[in-house]
């Protein structure tokens, strides 16, 4: 029987990724795994990436993960866990193996979008089940806060300072869950750790979908991002609500918004609080203000007409049917 | 059929290896194509396609992948195997010490290639010495049939239950993995009946008692790992000997650490690895014949080097020529000719040495330059005294 999603019956399991791993306090990336590995059902085997997450929960024999757990190098959580996902099948067939066992890498925006973006891409070709999880938090933070191909427009990182000549990071984000997306994949979805529910239900679908899945999963840093460090869920509401990081899946490539927020506030109020953003509220840099809202409204606006077209066909579909 | 079940066939290198992960029938091989190994997996695959093996494939978009891919394999619990050359082997550097850091026992084989720049597809040893100090076990091959023996005694080696660490066969690209010999397969039954079942350690698969693969380990505990690293190499030559005694059971075929020839009343001799063996060895006949006592001691067991073995082979004679199929840059001795004087070094009384760098991107190596270095080492036992001690030969100056 499948936990019901409430939290009454998800206390009642066990938490996998022990207390007492060495995470910064008020990190948001062992709220996102705790909160992943809770909604699974079945046994999980994880394979992850070089990064924060990685060096603070195994330590020496210290290992903060009651499941098999298995790092390897930086850019390869995705090849590391084809091959243990592909040992399973091979030993599942020969009968060595009765299990129903669940796979999932984790990494870092660095490790995924940027070095290990060729093995990722590679194994959801392959075709390998397993679910690929980044935990973005917008930089290389384990290396201490340098930009990554997911770092926000206009950010403060140690490798693009703001400075006098240049007032921070000059691209705009990678957008990786679309790239993914276009793989052809069944499963790609982001979620945010302030909507649990809908972060596990996400989790839930995608590992019970067979084949490669994708979850791109918003996970405040309060080092990196320079907030308070009891502000992860607060700060990840935000983004959801400035509609910085849409809740959204898409399914076999029909696109469904899943949290729209009622009132979608200004994205300064999501930068406001981070001291990363810090500069860009010095009348100088009103514009680059003005261009990182209207780069998320664009986004917004795109998603939400992917969205009306991908109802029209599936409605065009039914009408099909019905004649 | 020949006689004991062996069958008598004419095979490419290549070939050969592929046959004999046939016969071991790996549970998983991760493959990414790069000449001269790319033949043994497009062999192999489609031993798979025919439901000849059981292996399920990964068919990866880099080396890095492939041997990342192997490590997770093989953690989860298997048997593995893969193949590569050159710059293959150059991509999964960073992985192949983390293949050997966890004690997982992927077994490779490595169709010696040049590395770039320049490009260059040929054999030569530029590759296998590249890797040499990555915690793999390396055993050289002189011919198809040894890359063979080599590969089936490969995987009894790494996962034999005192070591648990990857192991790669090297063969001379093109030189033995494209050209057709004759040799001697096993049967099917007597390979599997010598590999053995696979026997698992620490599987993550078993989600029952979980292990943590790849810890992070600070100052506190790192150079005991390297140690205990250094401990269990320091194990695998007895391996090695006591697995060639099974094979030799099942073969006839003796192997060691390293093979000698005409070398125990030799006074001069050469050193040399793989397929240069054989024409070295025809050009000692022919020196022998002219009165000059020489011999030839070739390596198999390269890493870990047996250096006392190895040293106690060579003493007696009065000069050597180790002969380096790769270079070493910075103006320094070839990678062969290092470990040869280390190996003789701890000896008072020892042959004078010279080193030859040759066949370098698959030049030929012609037995009158096997004849000149005889030549030279004949020289070298009257006058006592080393001419050049490194040089290039069967290059245009
Ligand atoms: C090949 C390689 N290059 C660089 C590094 C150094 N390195 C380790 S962790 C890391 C950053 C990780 O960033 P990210 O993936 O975003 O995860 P986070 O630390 O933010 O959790 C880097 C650059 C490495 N380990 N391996
Ligand atoms: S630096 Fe950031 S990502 Fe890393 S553990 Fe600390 S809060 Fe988490």
């Amino acid at each position: 029987m499948a936990t019901p999603l409430s939290l009454k019956e998800l206390s009642k399991k066990e938490v996998l990724l022990t207390g007492g791993h060495r995470m910064c306090a008020g990190c948001g990336a062992p709220i996102v795994v705790k909160m992943v590995l809770l909604a699974a059902e079945q046994p999980v085997v994880a394979a992850n990436a070089t990064g924060c997450l990685e060096v603070s929960t195994c330590i020496s024999e210290f290992t903060a993960w009651k499941i098999p757990w298995i790092h390897n190098a930086f850019e390869n959580a995705a090849a590391t866990a084809s091959g243990v996902e592909t040992m399973y099948r091979s030993l599942k067939k020969q009968g060595k193996i009765d299990k129903d066992i669940k796979f999932i890498a984790f990494g870092g925006d660095g490790g995924t979008y940027d070095i290990g973006f060729q093995s990722l891409s590679g194994a959801m070709e392959r075709g390998h089940d397993l679910l690929y999880i980044c935990y973005d938090n917008g930089a290389y933070m384990n290396t201490g806060i340098q930009r990554s191909s997911a770092t926000p427009f206009g950010a403060d990182t140690t490798t693009c300072p703001a400075g006098s000549a240049i007032p921070g990071k000059l691209q705009h984000r990678k957008d990786l869950t679309k790239i993914m997306a276009a793989h052809g994949i069944p499963y790609v979805a982001q979620a945010s750790p302030s909507h649990w529910q809908d972060l596990m239900k996400k989790v839930k679908k995608a590992l019970a979908t067979p084949g490669p899945k994708f979850m791109n999963i918003i996970a405040p840093c309060n080092r990196g991002w320079r907030s308070r460090n009891d502000d992860a869920i607060q700060l990840s509401r935000l983004a959801v609500e400035t509609c910085y990081w849409p809740l959204f899946e898409i399914e076999n490539g029909v696109t469904t918004i899943s949290v729209k927020p009622k009132e979608k506030k200004p994205l300064v109020e999501f930068l406001k609080p981070q001291g990363r953003f810090k500069h860009l509220f010095g009348p100088e840099n009103e514009h680059l203000l003005n261009e990182a809202q209207a780069q998320v409204d664009a986004y917004w606006d795109r998603l939400l007409r992917e969205e009306a077209f991908s109802a029209s066909l599936g409605s065009k579909e039914a009408e099909e049917k019905i004649a | 059929m020949g006689t004991n079940g062996k069958k008598i066939v004419a095979v490419t290198g290549n070939e050969a290896v592929a046959e004999a992960m046939r016969q071991i029938n790996p549970d998983v091989c991760a493959a990414y194509p790069i000449t001269p190994a790319t033949d043994i997996m497009q062999r192999f695959t489609s031993f798979v396609s025919n439901g000849k093996v059981k292996t399920e494939m990964v068919l990866v978009e880099s080396e890095h992948s492939a041997m990342s891919a192997c490590i997770g394999a093989s953690a989860a619990g298997g048997r593995v195997a893969t193949a590569t050359s050159a710059q293959g082997l150059a991509l999964m550097w960073e992985e192949l010490y983390i293949a050997s850091g966890n004690r997982l026992p992927i077994v490779m084989s490595l169709v010696n290639r040049a590395l770039s720049a320049p490009i260059n597809i040929h054999g030569d040893h530029s590759d296998g010495m590249g890797a040499r100090d990555c915690g793999w076990i390396q055993l050289w091959s002189e011919n198809a049939q040894e890359a063979y023996d080599n590969m089936i005694q490969a995987f009894r080696i790494a996962e034999h239950g005192d070591i648990r660490m990857p192991a790669m066969v090297c063969m001379d690209g093109f030189i033995i993995s494209h050209s057709i010999e004759r040799m001697e397969y096993l049967d099917d039954e007597t390979v599997r009946n010598f590999a053995g079942e696979f026997k698992t350690v620490n599987p993550l698969l078993d989600v029952e008692h979980p292990v943590s693969y790849g810890p992070l380990i600070l100052t506190d505990y790192y150079m005991e790992y390297r140690r205990a690293h250094a401990e269990v190499m320091s194990k695998v030559k007895k391996v090695v000997l006591d697995v060639a005694k099974d094979f030799e059971k099942i073969s006839g075929r003796e192997y060691g650490l390293f093979e000698t020839y005409r070398l125990e009343d030799a006074e001069v001799g050469i050193v040399v690895l793989n397929s240069a063996a054989g024409t070295t060895k025809d050009a000692i006949d022919m020196f022998r014949d002219k009165g000059v006592k020489a011999g030839l001691l070739k390596p198999r067991l390269f890493r870990p080097f047996p250096y006392e073995e190895v040293g106690e082979a060579l003493k007696h004679l009065k000069a050597v020529c180790v002969l380096d199929r790769a270079d070493a840059f910075g103006a320094s001795y070839g990678p062969l000719f290092m470990e040869i004087a280390a190996s003789l070094y701890p000896y008072k009384e020892r042959p004078v040495m010279f080193n030859k760098v040759y066949g370098l991107g698959g030049r030929d190596y012609l037995p009158d330059q096997a004849e000149l270095v005889l030549t030279e080492l004949a020289e070298t036992l009257k006058t006592g005294k080393v001419k050049t001690v490194k040089e290039y030969i069967g290059v245009r100056e």
